[in-house]
This record gives C-alpha cells, structure tokens and sequence, in this order.
C-alpha cells in the first residue's frame, strides 16, 4: 500500500514521524484530505484536529493550535505551534481554558484582545474535540511512539 | 594555634558545606542534560522553518513585497536582548554575558533600549540605568513558546514601529560541560538565506505566500529566542555543577589540611600533658627523695 511520510514539528519537539495513509489537515480553505502523491502546497492551518489514518487502518488524532503544513507527493510537514495527541490532552485544562476564553468574551474586551481570545477558544474547542473522540471509543489502548514521555 | 576543639568544629561546618555543595552539583547535572535535550528537540522545527522561510522570501512575488520584518534600513538605534540566569552561584556565567553584551552595545555605538530575560540581567542594566524596555524573570527551567511569546512581541513591534533599526539576542551559547561561549545574534531584520533545496515552482498557495510568510516569520523569530534560552539554560547549569564541583573540590582540600592541623593540635596537647604529668612525677620524686 502506497504511503506518505508525516511529521508533525513544533518549537519544542517532534511530536510525530511516520509513514501514514492519508491525514486531514484543518486548512484555512477547510479541512483537506491529502493521500500520496498529492500535488504540491503549502497551507495555513487552523486551530482544530489533524486525522491521520495508519495504514493498518486505525486512526489517531492530534489537536494542533494553528501552523502551516507543506505538501509535496511523498511527504507531509506540519510546523505547528502547539501538538498534542488525543490521549496527551488534559480534559480539565482545556475545559477550563474555554470556560475562561467565554466567559472573558461574553463581559466584553477590547477588539485586538478579543482576536486573540477567540483564538484560545478555537485552540480550546480543537483539543476538547480530539480528546472526547477518544473517550468514546474506550476499547483503544493508547498508542507509544519513540517520543513518548516527555511533556513540555 | 586553635585548639583542637575548634578545628575539629570548622571541619564539621565544612564538611555541611561539601555535601549541600555537591547535592547542588548532581542537580545540576540532570538540570543540564534535560536542558540539552530540550535544545536538541527544538532543532527540526528550526530546520524546516528556515528551509519554508527561505523557499517563500526568495519567490519572485514575495521579493517585490518586502515584509517589514525583512526590511534592512541604516542602523540608528538598536535593542539588545539579554538572557541571563534568575540565580547566582555559577561561576562567572551572568559576569561573562552581561560583559559581553555591554561590549557589543559598546561597539555599536549607537543608542541601544535593553530587553533582560532573566533576574541577573535585569538587576544588572537597573542598577547602572541602562533603559530597559521590558524585564522577564522566572522563566524557569523548561519554559515553552508559550512563554516567549511576549518577548518575540516586543522585539518585533519595536522594530515594526521603527523605534529600533535592528534587535539583537546576546546569550551563553553550550558548547560542552566544560565551554560555554557568549554570543551575540542579529534577531531583526530577518535575513533569508537562498535557498538550497530545490523547489517545485507550481506550488499552490493557500490562502497565498505572503500571509505564510507573515506567519513563518514571527514563528521564526520566537523561536530563536527559544534556542536561545534553552542554550542559556543548558549553559547555565554547566556552569553552575563546574563552580560546584569546584567547590566540592576545595572543601575536600580544605578538610584534608585541617585535619592535619587537628592531628598535630591533638598530638601536640597530648604531648604537653604527658610532659606536665612526667614533670608533676618527677617533681613528686624529687620531693620524697629529700
């Protein structure tokens, strides 16, 4: 089965490095599919979900905060600014960190921040999705990779 | 000459000394590695962030636009970043950079507003009233592009806004445990290198290169602040397990030599009692003999 190499960077690690399926990428333009031998682009991403389909089939999904992911046939680079797996995510924080971006948005605050909390409550609702996606599938063990343990 | 009692109670406060001095060291030691390792993983990001960066300034639609962060113009004011240690006790770490930083700024010769990461820094420029732009202290040990963040902002409006024609990072750079360099780097204006891969010329843009660059930029410029904290970091604790280590080092030396003094205090009053108890026997002797 023909594969494409994705790697998911961001400034503090490389989050993942491996030969997928295929991965949806959140882009500005909306969510996009890419499989091998895609044509060549470079998107802007927005805050959301990035599903990557193995090639035995399973799916996993990272929350990443925004970035730019390049395309060429055989390979896929996210530079994303934030990464997490579903399993990485803290629920509680994210969940506090959307009720706090709400909240701030509904007493009202001046417009440069508020561009700036909408986009913490996008980070917010992308990682909350990811992580209730696993929740509802309790049967999967949580996956290791070779940078597994240490969290920034 | 002390007496023996008081010796002995110097090697005892010394010996306290060596043991908190050498915990400090093995703390260190992790500190560093983890400080290394952090270093290390910031590198795949840089790559390709330089080779994205790169790729979109040296396309003929972005070589018309010149982003302002790309902008050189003749340098009449400057900024300087200095990233120092929150904390003493490492040897001639904070000395070295802040005395290097201040040289650069020297030779540029030029008026230079000073931004301090870190508590020795900002101490410094405060007390001898070099202005100071903005202070960011307790980063602590492993601090994210989330905490840089606001230092990239003020770098990048300040040069934005014209207030500053260039803005440099002086930082400790690690070479190994026992070098570390400081160095001075230009942060701003960004100067793109060609580009060395080679590039499929019918990209597709989404939404279009310009706003990537934008993005790519200010990405870029946070993260050589990053690396340059992590790099300070990392030299930071080597400097500091080297002074301890140093001082471990002494206070063995120092036990060693006291203890000497001990044996010699001891066998010197030991001596001087059996000659007070010889003497006192003979007198005793000499008494009953008349």
């Amino acid at each position: 089965m023909e594969t494409l190499r994705l790697e998911i960077v961001t400034p503090e690690r490389l989050a993942l490095s491996e030969d997928v399926r295929s991965v949806t990428l959140p882009g500005v333009s909306g969510m996009m599919t890419i499989l091998p031998r895609h044509a060549p682009l470079m998107t802007l991403l927005n805050p959301g979900e990035v599903l990557i389909r193995h090639p035995d089939g399973e799916e996993v999904a990272y929350a990443v905060g925004g970035g730019v992911a390049e395309v060429r046939p055989d390979k896929v680079v996210i530079l994303a600014d934030a990464a997490e797996r579903e399993d990485e995510i803290d629920i509680a924080r994210a969940e506090a960190a959307r009720q706090r971006a709400e909240r701030l948005l509904k007493e009202g605050v001046p417009p440069e921040q508020r561009r700036e909390l909408e986009l913490t409550l996008r980070k917010a609702y992308a990682r909350l999705r990811v992580a209730r996606r696993r929740r509802r599938r309790p049967g999967l063990q949580p996956r290791t990779t070779e940078e597994e343990g240490e969290q920034f | 000459m002390a007496s023996d009692r008081e010796i002995k109670r110097r090697i005892r406060s010394i010996k306290n000394i060596a043991q908190v001095t050498k915990a400090m060291e093995a703390v260190s030691a992790s500190k560093m590695r983890r400080a290394q390792q952090q270093v290390l993983a910031t590198r795949p990001y840089a790559q390709k962030a330089q080779e994205v960066l790169n790729f979109l300034a040296y396309l003929p639609q972005n070589k018309r636009f010149l982003h302002p962060l790309l902008q050189e113009r003749p340098i009449e004011r400057a900024m300087i970043i200095l990233i120092t240690a929150d904390r003493g006790l490492a040897g001639g770490f904070n000395t070295h950079i802040i005395r290097h930083a201040v040289h650069f700024s020297e030779t540029l010769n030029k008026p230079t507003t000073w931004v301090t990461v870190g508590r020795k820094g900002r101490d410094f420029m405060a007390r001898y009233g070099y202005p100071i732009v903005a202070e960011f202290t307790q980063l602590g040990d492993k601090p994210t592009s989330l905490d840089i963040a606001p230092i990239a902002r003020v770098a990048t409006d300040e040069f934005v806004g014209e207030r500053v024609d260039a803005v440099y990072v002086c930082y400790t750079d690690f070479v190994n445990v026992l070098r570390q360099v400081p160095v001075t780097k230009q942060l701003l204006p960004i100067e793109p290198l060609k580009p060395e891969v080679k590039w499929s010329p019918d990209y597709i843009f989404e939404p279009d290169p310009e706003t990537i660059l934008d993005l790519i930029l200010y990405r870029f410029v946070e993260l050589q602040i990053l690396q340059a904290v992590y790099e300070s970091i990392a030299s930071e604790h080597a400097a500091r397990m080297v002074a301890m280590r140093n001082a471990t080092d002494a206070a063995m030396d120092l036990i060693d030599e006291l203890t000497l003094s001990y044996n010699k205090a001891r066998q010197e009053r030991i001596t001087r009692e059996i000659i007070d108890i010889a003497g006192g026997a003979e007198a005793l002797r000499q008494a009953l003999e008349q």
